[in-house]
């Protein structure tokens, strides 16, 4: 039987062109605010996980779990330094392993963080590297880029369930909206669906505005045993649930293109673990590396029936004040999206939720909260459910 | 303040002359042969640019603009004491663009010369190298030149900016000639990797929109800042206000940024009918307005270079103005309006993109 864990401290950096830092900076900045966040002194730290997709190809730095340790001053610790690797996974992976070494009585304290810089390199690196998480033989070899096998999901959608344009652009008028009550998003202003509309083709059905920024940013969240947890914080969130799939690479040896099987297999483990049920969620959030993503998770997740994620999203529900407000944070297309951060930004922007700290954004009486952290076309995906204790 | 000191003696401008080829070609046909968005010039802020003829460079150029300037100036050519051409596109990597000026002209042999290159503000920086020589008497008269025709690979984004064309600036210490006054000046410089050539690269890289904010929004409001600083004065005080010009939105926003309206610019911003002149760019503004302005006029100027760094200079329009800059020369927006338009496959001849094999070459 494994222990309880919960998460007691977060630290994020600002999300966006963060010329002025480094990947090391940018990670520093993140981790020490989430130490400061809590009671914990480097020194109690168990396990370091860092997730990061690229950060040879952005930056030429690997072994960067070992260098967080030592930008931090901590290198004299030894202690066991990992970095986790699932393209826009990497962050909830990492966040996973800590939870795991904590769940698994092996640590008591660990820190999980996610970095990724993005715009060290010119935009047509970005691409090529991003799409390194495709299937190099049977996807990219053939000149499928990542946002053409999106689209490639985007289009079946339309035609089997009548997904229409606007929906999709809604997705991102709304994180844009959320985004802007955001002090570290990206993006901090709101977008008219005629903007998103007309924002120039990438892929068709999908635009310029369908699609997440490249950008720099870092984010860090320190977990410990739930029973030590009131030593460190007032505030401690549990996490109830914590599940993760996998699928076939390629887009092309699924059954499907208009679900994530990966995520289905996730969400049914995190939620049996914390014994709820989609309806009991009071905040989402909901990897939307691009506008059909948010609808694919909220229909995965068993939020709606398959199908009526975009009817969902035009009626006003997945917007803060609604019944299921979805990404509060601005989701990766406002708040921005550097890859390895994102899955623990996610987890950040719930305990902020839920500790009912999130300002203006904040989702009133939010108790439980989801996040779904999804790597590759649905290849990849975690699940954590969070709970205010 | 550190490193940018008041000069002693006060020098001014007492002679100008803006030269830019007739040949155009439009945003619009860039974007049509690579199959752009037709909205990519109009999101630039640029409806055409200026296109060198075969038989045009930087040379040629410089001396179109430099005989207007001694034209204006009623000034023999025996009176320059020193050159400087500030060009990114020199025609030769060693050997001075500057001699072939001077023996155009007339000027020399007793004469300092050097070329200059800083990226887009090398006409700036030759103009500040005058005004020491002249305030400290070591010169006369001195002749300040940016020119250029810069570059852009086929198909990037800065192809659809790069053009070309000289202005020339003559820097005299005599308050009786001057046509306008330079009451200050101020610098701004870092090593700020945005934009580059190495030597034997035929087009430039860049760094995408890190050339915007860390680059030139960063270096020009500094050093407008500190310009202002100095003078003590604010945007409502000029008249008019020329901006380093890379592209038609660029200097829009940062003179909104920085306080100026759209009322103050109009006559400095060439860029949307002539492209980025790269050195000459925010001379020819001047050049411009200088055409426009009237006597007692403020004008403000602030240039910008890749590498990175800016140029400011504080400038009063005289009474000589208006008298002065109708010596027999025509006014820049006259020059402007006489223009041959070129379709793709005729410019992609005229700068070198496609070369014919040499003769006896099946």
């Amino acid at each position: 039987m494994s222990r309880p864990v919960a998460i007691v401290g977060i630290g994020l950096t600002r999300f966006g062109e963060r010329w002025e830092s480094s990947l090391r900076n940018l990670i520093t900045e993140a981790g020490l605010a989430a130490l400061q966040d809590c009671k914990v002194s480097g020194e109690e730290i168990d396990e370091l996980y860092v997730g990061s997709m690229s950060p040879g190809q952005f930056t030429n730095q690997e072994l960067v779990a070992p260098l967080v340790l030592d930008s931090a001053g901590l290198a004299d610790t030894h202690i066991p330094t990992t970095r986790v690797e699932g393209a826009g996974a990497s962050g909830g992976l990492a966040l996973r392993q800590a939870y795991l070494s904590i769940a698994s009585g092996h640590a008591d304290v660990a820190i999980a963080g996610g970095v990724e810089k993005m715009t060290d390199v010119p935009e047509k690196d970005v691409t090529r590297i991003l799409g390194a998480a495709s299937d190099q033989e049977w996807e990219a070899f053939i000149g499928a880029t990542d946002p053409a096998l999106h689209a490639l999901i985007a289009r079946r959608h339309m035609e089997k369930y009548g997904t229409s344009r606007e929906q999709l652009g809604l997705v991102a008028v709304k994180n844009h909206k959320h985004g802007s009550l955001n002090p570290n998003a990206q993006f901090q202003k709101e977008v008219s669906l005629e903007t998103v509309l007309q924002s120039p083709l990438i892929s068709d059905p999908l635009r310029v505005f369908d699609t997440a920024p490249a950008s720099d940013g870092a984010a860090a969240v320190v977990l410990a045993a739930l029973d030590v947890a009131e030593s460190y914080t007032d505030r401690p969130i549990r996490v109830s649930g914590s599940g993760q799939g996998s699928d076939y690479v390629s887009l092309a040896a699924r059954q499907t293109l208009t679900s994530f099987a990966a995520t289905k297999h996730a969400a049914e483990r995190a939620f049996a673990q914390a014994k709820a049920q989609p309806k009991d969620v009071d905040v989402v959030e909901i990897h939307d590396s691009y506008t059909i993503n948010e609808i694919l998770g909220i229909e995965d997740l068993g939020f709606c029936k398959p199908g009526a994620g975009g009817v969902l999203t035009e009626t006003g529900a997945t917007a803060i004040g609604g019944d299921l407000p979805v990404n509060p944070s601005g989701g990766l297309k406002a708040r921005g999206h550097p890859i390895g951060a994102t899955g623990i930004a996610q987890v950040a922007e719930l305990v902020s939720q839920l500790r009912g700290q999130a300002g203006s954004r904040q989702v009133r009486g939010a108790k439980r909260g989801l996040a779904l952290n999804t790597g590759g076309t649905g290849v990849v995906s975690v699940v954590h459910i969070l709970e205010a204790v | 303040m550190r490193g940018t000191v008041t000069q002693g003696a006060t020098t001014g401008i007492v002679g100008y002359g803006a030269y830019v080829p007739p040949y155009r070609i439009r945003a619009e046909e860039i974007s049509r042969v690579w199959g752009h968005d037709a909205k990519t010039g109009a999101s630039l802020n640029i409806i055409e640019k200026s296109v060198p003829g075969v038989d045009e460079d930087v040379a040629t150029m410089s001396v179109e603009a430099a005989r207007q300037a001694l034209l204006r100036a009623r000034a023999p050519p025996q009176r320059i004491g020193a050159i400087y051409v500030g060009s990114e596109s020199h025609p030769y990597a060693v050997k001075p663009t500057g001699t072939i000026v001077a023996e155009a002209i007339g000027a020399g042999p007793e004469l300092m010369l050097a070329d200059y290159e800083f990226a887009c503000k090398a006409g700036t920086a030759a103009i500040q190298t005058c005004m020491g020589l002249a305030a400290s008497n070591m010169i006369d008269l001195g002749l300040a030149i940016g020119a250029d025709t810069s570059q852009g690979a086929p198909g990037d984004a800065l192809e659809y900016a790069a053009s070309a064309g000289a202005a020339a600036f003559l820097i005299g210490r005599d308050p009786d000639e001057f046509l306008a006054q330079i009451d200050h000046t101020v610098s701004y410089t870092t090593d700020t990797p945005d934009f580059w050539r190495r030597e034997g690269q035929r087009y430039p890289s860049h760094g995408e929109r890190f050339t915007g904010t860390p680059a030139f929004f960063k270096h020009v409001s500094a050093c407008a800042e500190r310009l202002m600083q100095k003078a003590g004065t604010e945007p409502g005080d000029y008249a008019h206000a020329v901006f380093h010009q890379p592209n038609g939105k660029f200097p829009r926003n940062v003179a909104k940024q920085l306080g100026f309206g759209d009322e103050q610019i109009g006559a400095g911003l060439l860029a949307p009918q002539i492209g980025n002149t790269y050195s000459a760019a925010v001379l020819l503004g001047l050049a411009n307005i200088l055409d426009e302005a009237k006597p007692g006029q403020r004008v403000f100027v602030c240039g910008y270079g890749s590498g990175a760094g800016s140029d400011a200079f504080d400038i009063t329009v005289t009474k000589r103005i208006t008298k002065a800059r109708n010596h027999g020369v025509p006014k820049l927006r006259e020059l402007l309006a006489d223009t041959v338009q070129l379709d793709y496959a005729t410019y992609a001849k005229i700068r070198g993109k496609i070369a014919a094999p040499e003769k006896g070459v099946a």
